[in-house]
């Protein structure tokens, strides 16, 4: 330490900082217009400087938390580091390219990857169907207590069977109100399954139960119609959407039980790692299954207003079975 | 301890009293740990109000000129019902994501609130990350709204001490964030994410090359200190004394000085010529800089004036 005749100190510190800081000023604007502009606004210089620049301020921080005791000094470089270390290494993926690679592969890995939850999920579903519609079968009351007004539209035990047969094949009116009633069930139905997702997060039983009600109302609605004769029409008139949509809702349903499962059961990882890892997956299955409700609201709401024989409702069921099947079982199989 | 040898209290904070924020570390793949302030709770529902109202009005620019459009029936009224509600809850449920996505990790409430979302561990912040944490908002904070709003239409037909239940339920779900150390809500847990604050650093001049000192005002030479006075203090009165010599512009920064120089100078027994308490400060700070730095090469630091010299 040179101690000369005016009594000045010069600091290790303070030669380290002159040494290195037009470096971090150089740093700081390239970051600062990578934020105004973005990355396509940066010439390739300035990118390529980006890294070995970044690298320079991470090594003068440690450097400096070990020499300094500048305050203003140590935060200026914690800040600036950090800045640079989430341009470096943030998200960089084009939001189409993302979405692509979603459908293409992430969401039916991770469908097959949870077989076994949405196999669970399904069977929830089926039971509480089952018991909606025995239920309402012993006594037709029930059906109040099972659907909601909104859903029912005026539907119920007390209807004619003349009223319950001409939503099934209205042509005019109810077309035109359907689309928007699609649209209405997309969101509802989206809705239920966000909840039914997040609701995990609260252990699995909240999200059993909501695939439970849901199967409940379906069973309901089959009973009503089954006890009028028109149950063939009935399944002609929500197979075609519902086999989407279904398949939809028993996503979601998979998705809280895999949140609630790995609350419940962490396994050999941390608990919080394992939640943070498995939620991620259990957010792609309600995303695809949001896409799969609004397929499903599309079909709802255009195609069943054109096509009113009982065949062609039935086959569209069953390819649209048939090409979700094949999606799950065979899309994203290369490079896993 | 013996009887006589008064107690040394060693659990005084070393922080100073103006940086009562949680630190996130993560360990960048170079192998060094950056530390991220996280980001306080104030601050996210502020960024959240800001968001929402956003959202609100982009609705609006959305929803008017349709209704517009229907009232004037150059569309039909059923289709333009349809089309608001898919708009609705498109930009409902994704303009969070779609923004965090495009902007690093940023919404524009977050982005004026210099708060920003990274992963925990230190990794890139996935997409997925950032979809599911937005997409659990829904049951933190629309639902819990919805439920207060209309109970009818979340929980039909239920006994009221269900409802309270469920309604304290979804509070306790809300206001997570406020129980754990890194601020996390469930999304968060979910996506294994952190948000943190990146507020603009601003680079100093460095206190021991200041004009000041190089030329004193005054024609008297500055002040020479012994290790002995420079003992008496630690690394956080250091920093203290920075945070002082700083505020120069503020109010109450020359009464500051005043009051410090006088303390420091009763403190290390100053017999010294009498000088200008400012450059008195400012070479006492980069006399004990120095010294303090010496010690800290030596790998004997001290953290404050109550620890032990060793």
């Amino acid at each position: 330490m040179s101690d000369d005749v005016s009594g000045q100190f010069t600091l290790k510190s303070a030669a380290f900082r002159a040494e290195r800081e037009a470096s971090w000023r150089e740093l700081e604007s390239l970051l600062w217009r990578l934020q105004r502009h973005g990355l396509a606004g940066m010439g390739a210089n300035d990118l390529a400087r980006l890294p070995v620049l970044y690298r320079a301020t991470l090594s003068s921080l440690s450097v400096a938390r070990a020499i300094s005791l500048d305050r203003n000094l140590l935060e200026y470089l914690e800040t600036l580091s950090a800045r640079a270390y989430l341009a470096v290494y943030g998200t960089r993926r084009h939001l189409g390219e993302a979405v692509w690679d979603f459908f293409r592969r992430r969401f039916p890995r991770t469908v097959r990857n949870y077989r076994w939850h949405l196999a669970l999920a399904a069977v929830v579903l089926l039971l509480g169907t089952a018991a909606g519609w025995a239920l309402t079968h012993a006594d037709s009351e029930r059906f109040y207590a099972f659907v909601g007004s909104a859903m029912a539209q005026g539907r119920g035990p007390t209807s004619s069977t003349e009223s319950l047969r001409e939503v099934l094949y209205d042509r005019q009116g109810a077309a035109r109100m359907l689309k928007t009633f699609a649209m209405f069930l997309f969101s509802h139905n989206s809705q239920v399954g966000l909840w039914a997702f997040a609701i995990g997060a609260a252990g699995a039983i909240p999200a059993a139960l909501l695939l439970f009600v849901n199967g409940l109302g379906l069973g309901a609605f089959a009973a009503l119609y089954g006890s009028r004769g028109l149950s063939l029409d009935f399944w002609g008139w929500i197979l075609p959407h519902g086999v989407t949509e279904l398949t939809a809702v028993a996503l979601c349903g998979t998705a809280g039980l895999v949140v609630g499962g790995a609350l419940i059961f962490p396994g050999r990882e941390e608990r919080l790692a394992g939640l943070a890892r498995r939620g991620r997956e259990a957010g792609v299955l309600v995303l695809g299954a949001v896409a799969m409700f609004f397929v499903a609201a599309l079909i709802e709401g255009l195609f069943r207003q054109l096509v009113h024989s009982l065949p062609m409702r039935y086959s569209v069921a069953v390819v649209s079975a048939a090409v979700w099947i094949a999606y799950f079982l065979l899309a994203g199989r290369e490079q896993q | 301890m013996s009887a006589s040898a008064p107690a040394i209290p060693a659990t005084r904070p070393p922080i100073g009293p103006q940086t009562p924020e949680r630190l996130h570390e993560v360990i960048t793949p170079e192998g060094v740990p950056v530390r991220f302030a996280v980001a306080l709770a104030g601050d996210r529902v502020g960024a959240l109000i800001l968001d929402l109202l956003i959202i609100c009005a982009v609705l609006l620019v959305i929803w008017i000129p349709l209704a517009l459009l229907a009232g004037m029936s150059l569309i039909g009224g059923d289709l333009v019902l349809a089309g608001l509600l898919l708009v609705t809850f498109v930009v409902r449920t994704f303009y969070f994501s779609f923004f965090e996505l495009n902007w690093q990790g940023q919404t524009p409430g977050k982005r004026r609130l210099r708060l920003r979302v990274v992963d925990a561990r230190g990794g890139p912040l996935s997409a997925d990350a950032i979809l599911v944490r937005n997409l659990t908002r829904e049951v933190e904070v629309f639902l819990p709204l919805l439920a207060f709003a209309g109970p009818e239409t979340v929980y039909p037909g239920a006994a009221v001490l269900v409802r309270v239940l469920a309604g304290l339920w979804m509070l306790a779900f809300g206001f997570l964030p406020l129980f754990n150390r890194d601020r996390l809500r469930v999304g968060d847990l979910l996506a294994g994410t952190v948000v943190v604050r990146t507020p603009d650093a601003i680079l100093l001049d460095d206190l021991t090359t200041r004009p000041e000192v190089v030329s004193p005002a005054e024609q008297v030479a500055p002040p020479v200190f012994s290790p002995e006075q420079l003992d008496v203090y630690g690394e956080y009165e250091l920093q203290v004394l920075e945070q002082v010599l700083r505020g120069e512009g503020t109010p109450g920064h020359v009464s500051a000085v005043l009051a410090v120089a006088e303390r420091i100078r009763k403190k290390i027994g100053w017999e010294g010529p009498a000088t200008h308490d400012k450059l008195f400060l400012q070479t006492f700070y980069g006399a004990l800089r120095a010294h303090l730095e010496r010690r800290m090469l030596l790998g004997r630091r001290r953290a404050h004036k109550d620890q032990r010299i060793d």
